[in-house]
């Protein structure tokens, strides 16, 4: 399968990965633009001086919400948090996104800039994400409980790590020096691919840059950097033999550049290369396409969730992923499976090659007992335990 | 000795001159103030167990005043472990450097004496011979009052007259004769005799009274040393406190560049005319008679992110490029000085981007200079390692001649190497912390490269130390 076919993710396209900047455990890989995207911008409420947007386009650009994103969006002057990545239209700039409201019960502990770009910390964001992706049974079998088919999955819990737990994330974001035309970042903890990161253009990667270290990270990546303390620079080497003047010279360092881009595409190949990639366009604005994509599921492969923004020729406008770990592609396995034989229970334990009991015991394990129906899951712990 | 432990004597005191020249203890840009004082107390540590009579020779070299003061706590602290002989040597090293010292660092230096119970005969000497050298005591006391005070009574020296009664027994007199100390009883009740007082007095005088910001300015301009004068330009400019104005030709050349670069770029551009004649006026100043001597150079310099140092050492890597460009114009009879981001006037440089210092720097050599400069933190990352391989081709492929004199001047020390950050083994490679010193650090280069021997860097040092001796 080719990178076209995959619909939505077509890889980096339109960006090329610069050098690797390597800290402790973790690697960064900054993916440079060419051409800035001027006419998708971020949306100007989260840039701190919402003028400076206004004077850098000039023209009416069409605004860019990513996921989660806390703002002021209210008029009331109240956190909340945009509800998946959304595409503002031109002229409408001003206007309000979905958001959720947030409540806080306490005063946030920390004293907030009113102006700083922040992300929601963790949870509530992949718990929007997996609700986003699984919207719960379809047709009302009668197995699942009222509340799953009514509501869905929701509210979805996920056990995920902040970048500021990540050791050495911190310090490797702030000794990282930005290119002046970077729009995007690869992450990577120990060499295993944490997270890609793509912007339209370098002024909103430079605003959104620290955030990084606020994003979620799977456990996997948590326990790496723990382990690994670090890991080695890729250093140039150039076979001198042949050089017998500067112009050869340059020749060769070109090359050794070349060499670099497509290793580093060797290295993000869990991401680029991934097969079975699903594909939904949620929605289109313009020239742009708005997509979300789930892995295959697959619990041998990396599997990373995300959301893309490309335009009509295929260029990569956005891109967030999530590398998830090995337990919540088991889960994520499960419910994919059943979504794609309509929930219906005998169907998926024949697609898994197990039982009926089987699989529920298997849902109940992995933390899906509430959608069942109650007299069924008790039923099933039942039998289990006189075993 | 062997050619082996030769090599080695020599990397290390090599090592430890960059160190001691580079880090002051302070947060850089990668590492933190713990850090950077673990690795240099472990560093003093090695040479001084190691290499006793070059660590104490190394007081004759520019090193700066952190560690200079450092070196003297720590020999003072094992005197017992020397020699009469040598500490007859370390006694003289120690009285040159001390009269050489900013006072404070000198007093900051006897207080930590009194924390570690250094206090001997000989140490009490040094502390009496370096008080009565200083020129007007009733200053000190009441410019560094407490450290005097401390000084004095664990050194044991008896101030007469009223200096100790300023110090011990301030409650009694109702005036001095000595004009400062009467300014100073004054300045509690009066708020003219304020004005007549050292500024770091003064200003907590009239934080005291109450009095505004620009006031105090105004008043207190006739005091103001010449650092503190160009420390205070920006602040007194928006409080219009236009007498503290002052001619910043005068300024050493790296603060200047300090202050060029702590102005935002349109006013650096609004003063481009004024700020570069005075940077060229200091540079010319610096270089003096050797000025137009070094043929033709090329300078590679580092303006990536990291230039822009930490938040207690503020743009340094950057400024001392900055500083290095505007002394090799001077230095140089043809100059051609590249940033690895910057283009047009090297005045409105600003630390951004990458270091990708590999293409730079065969930019740089395809001029062929007599003499190629890098001044970089040496965290060659875009690519990695690229600017090693350039170098080393360079000087196997392409210049096998050595037609090309390369030295690498580095602003930061890296805790983690106990050195500066180097970019390739046979580049010749010191640590720099004011450009006003590169004439000097060239010369010393050659020990860092490897191409000279330790006999060669002892006769060095101890030429030096003769000339202190004389």
């Amino acid at each position: 399968m080719t990178a076209a076919d995959l619909g939505g993710f077509t890889g980096l396209t339109g960006l090329t990965a610069g050098p690797a900047q390597a800290w402790g455990a973790v690697r960064l890989v900054p993916l440079l633009r060419a051409e800035p995207i001027t006419d998708l911008r971020l949306h100007a409420r989260l840039h701190p001086n919402e003028l400076s947007v206004v004077d850098v386009s000039g023209a009416t650009y069409t605004a860019l919400v990513p996921h989660s994103f806390v703002a002021d969006w209210t008029s009331d002057g109240k956190p909340a948090a945009a509800y998946g990545t959304q595409l503002v239209p031109p002229g409408r700039g001003a206007g309000c996104p979905d958001c959720v409201n947030l409540r806080f019960r306490r005063r946030m502990a920390r004293r907030e800039d009113r102006n700083r770009l922040r992300f929601l910390p963790l949870h509530l964001a992949l718990e929007g994400y997996l609700a986003l992706h699984f919207g719960g049974p379809g047709i009302a079998w009668e197995e699942w409980s009222a509340k799953a088919v009514a509501h869905g999955l929701s509210p979805r819990e996920e056990t995920v790590y902040a970048g500021a737990d990540l050791a050495g994330l911190d310090d490797a974001l702030r000794v990282f020096e930005i290119h002046p035309d970077q729009c995007g970042m690869v992450l990577y903890a120990a060499d295993a691919l944490a997270a890609a990161f793509v912007v339209p253009h370098p002024d909103d990667y430079r605003l959104l840059h620290p955030t990084l270290l606020l994003d979620m990270y799977s456990e996997l990546l948590y326990q790496y950097t723990q382990l690994y303390p670090a890991v080695p620079d890729f250093r140039v080497r150039v076979d001198d033999t042949r050089i017998t003047d500067v112009a050869g010279l340059r020749a060769e360092l070109a090359e050794a550049a070349q060499e670099w881009r497509s290793f580093h595409h060797l290295m993000a190949d869990g991401l680029l290369d991934a097969q079975g990639l699903r594909t939904r366009e949620v929605y289109r604005m313009g020239r742009f396409t708005l997509s979300r994509f789930l892995p295959s599921f697959d619990p041998d492969v990396e599997n990373h969730i995300g959301e893309t923004v490309t335009d009509e020729s295929g260029v990569l406008a956005y891109l967030k992923t999530f590398r998830l770990s090995t337990a919540q592609v088991r889960r994520g396995h499960l419910l994919s499976t059943l979504a794609e034989h309509d929930w219906h229970l005998d169907a998926s334990a024949a697609a898994l090659g197990t039982t009926r009991d089987e699989l529920v015991r298997r849902l109940d394990r992995a933390g899906f007992g509430h959608l069942l129906r109650e007299d069924i899951i008790a039923a099933n712990r039942a039998r289990h335990r006189r075993r | 000795m062997t050619t082996e432990q030769d090599r080695v004597g020599c990397e290390d005191v090599v090592m430890f001159v960059n160190a001691a020249i580079t880090s002051t203890g302070q947060r850089e840009f990668r590492s933190g103030a713990a850090e950077q004082g673990m690795s240099l107390d472990f560093l003093h540590e090695y040479v001084l167990g190691n290499y006793r009579e070059l660590y104490a020779a190394t007081l004759a070299l520019d090193i700066n005043h952190f560690n200079a003061a450092l070196i003297v706590l720590n020999l003072l602290r094992t005197a017992k472990l020397a020699t009469a002989e040598q500490r007859d040597l370390e006694g003289r090293l120690i009285a040159r450097r001390l009269a050489g010292l900013p006072p404070q660092r000198v007093y900051a230096l006897f207080r930590k004496l009194r924390a570690h119970g250094v206090n001997n005969r000989r140490t009490r000497a040094i502390v009496r011979d370096w008080l009565s050298a200083r020129s007007d005591l009733a200053f000190d006391a009441v410019k560094y009052r407490r450290s005097l005070a401390v000084t004095a009574r664990h050194a044991h020296v008896a101030l007469t007259g009223e200096v100790g009664t300023a110090l011990f027994d301030w409650r009694r007199p109702a005036r001095y004769e000595t004009p400062i100390l009467e300014s100073w009883r004054r300045a509690h009740y009066e708020t003219t005799a304020i004005f007549e007082l050292p500024y770091t007095v003064a200003e907590g005088l009239a934080g005291q009274r109450g009095m505004t910001r620009a006031k105090f300015l105004e008043g207190i301009e006739p005091m103001l040393t010449a650092r503190e004068r160009l420390r205070l330009q920006s602040s007194a400019e928006r409080l219009g406190a236009r007498s503290v104005s002052m001619d910043l030709a005068t300024a050493p050349l790296t603060r200047l560049a300090l202050f060029a670069l702590s102005l935002p770029r349109p006013e650096r551009a609004r003063r481009r005319e004024e700020l570069t004649e005075a940077l060229r006026a200091s540079a010319r100043r610096t270089a003096g008679a050797q000025a137009g001597t070094w043929g033709r150079v090329v300078s590679v310099l580092d303006d990536s992110y990291s230039s822009s140092g930490s938040s207690t050492k503020r743009r340094r890597p950057l400024a001392i490029a900055l500083a290095t460009h505007y002394l090799l114009a001077e230095l140089a009879g043809d100059h051609t000085g590249l940033w690895l981001t910057h283009r047009g006037d090297p005045l409105l440089v600003h630390p951004v981007g990458a270091t990708g210092l590999g293409a730079r720097v065969l930019d740089g050599l395809e001029h062929r200079p007599d003499r190629l400069v890098i001044v970089s933190d040496g965290w060659d990352n875009a690519p990695p390692g690229q600017a090693a391989e350039v170098l080393r081709i360079w000087r196997e492929r392409l210049d096998p001649e050595r037609r090309t004199d390369i030295v690498h001047l580095n602003p930061v020390y890296d805790s983690e190497e106990f050195d500066v950050r180097r970019l390739e083994p046979g580049v010749a490679t010191v640590g720099v912390r004011d450009a006003e010193d590169i004439p000097a650090l060239v010369e010393l280069a050659r020990f860092g490269s490897g191409s000279a021997t330790f006999a060669e860097l002892r006769a060095h040092l101890a030429g030096l130390v003769d000339k202190v001796g004389r």
